[in-house]
């Protein structure tokens, strides 16, 4: 399956890094990481790529890692569309203090204009 | 993560502590008051939420599986968390609890629950405000919630108090409220 992860440095975004790429070197996905910009993200977009760089390394697959500018949620879904991928992955949502989910802007975008399968990973 | 980047310019005060007992509109008399931090309240409150329709979960609070329940009483009961509970007789009906992001100076996330059983007859309104001025009390100056979009009578309630939507970007809408630093009780 072809299968476009989206991660903008949050926190859940790392953890569907981590699940989605131990995902495809189990099930052999063909993978590709879109690195969006989140003003919201901990992390530097270049972090972000080595994160996934390490994540790749590690479980011993290749995936193309590429750096996306402009609004996340349309980027993602128009190249999910352009390039024919099976399903987008992304992050679950963030937790409260107390232990509320809250699903993301980008995420919110994508599923509601994605014509593509959407995973959202918790 | 954690909650909004700004807050109200004007405080609410004037709110009422607890303990306290109001009558609700079907007439019943129920008793606010602060967790007093016994084995007895936390299995008061575990009944509560064991007997709650899961179709009233918000956000995946709260939680259904016994063991995540469990875990769940424990992070809100913690050191540094407020926690007020409505009585119906020896039952809790509703629950207001308040939890730091990040110690105990830091802006409080706020949530709330009423039983089904008592939906509907004011206990929520007269819970948050009580809750509030019990954090005020404690010196809480700044609190946050998110809530569901779609969630219209919940979003009526909290303005009325005097939240303000903060965050409208995502499914769920950020409210905050700022408090008064309150000292004198008036419950």
């Amino acid at each position: 399956m072809k299968v476009l992860l989206g991660i903008g440095g949050s926190d859940d975004s790392i953890r569907a890094l981590e699940r989605v790429v131990d995902r495809a070197a189990a099930v052999g996905d063909e993978l590709t990481i879109a690195i969006v910009e989140n003003p919201r993200s901990p992390r530097s977009r270049d972090a972000v790529a080595e994160r996934a760089r390490e994540e790749l390394d590690a479980a011993g697959i290749d995936a193309e890692i590429r750096q996306v500018d402009g609004d996340p949620g349309s980027e993602l879904v128009d190249m999910a569309e352009r390039e024919e991928f099976d399903e987008i992955a992304l992050g679950g949502g963030q937790t409260s203090p107390m232990g509320k989910i809250n699903v993301g802007s980008i995420a919110e975008f994508v599923l509601l204009n994605a014509h593509t399968t959407v995973k959202l990973v918790r | 993560m954690t909650g909004p980047e700004r807050y109200p310019n004007d405080a609410v005060g004037g709110l009422p502590t607890p303990p306290r007992t109001v009558e609700d509109a079907e007439e019943r008399q129920i008793r606010l008051r602060a967790d007093d931090g016994t084995e007895s309240d936390r299995e008061a409150l575990r009944a509560m939420y064991e007997a709650f329709d899961p179709a009233d979960r918000a956000q995946g609070i709260p939680p259904s599986r016994p063991s995540q329940l469990e875990d769940w009483l424990d992070r809100i009961l913690e050191e540094g968390c407020y926690n007020v509970f409505a009585f119906d007789g020896d039952d809790v009906i509703g629950h207001v609890t308040l939890v730091p992001e990040n110690g105990t100076e830091s802006p409080y996330e706020l949530a709330i629950f009423v039983l089904q059983s008592h939906q509907g007859a004011g206990i929520g309104t007269a819970l948050i405000e009580t809750a509030l001025g019990y954090g005020a009390e404690q010196g809480i100056t700044k609190v946050w919630l998110t809530v569901e979009r779609w969630n219209r009578a919940a979003v009526g309630l909290y303005e009325k108090i005097g939240f303000e939507t903060t965050d409208a970007e995502s499914f769920e809408l950020e409210m905050a409220i700022r408090l008064d630093a309150q000292t004198e009780s008036t419950g």
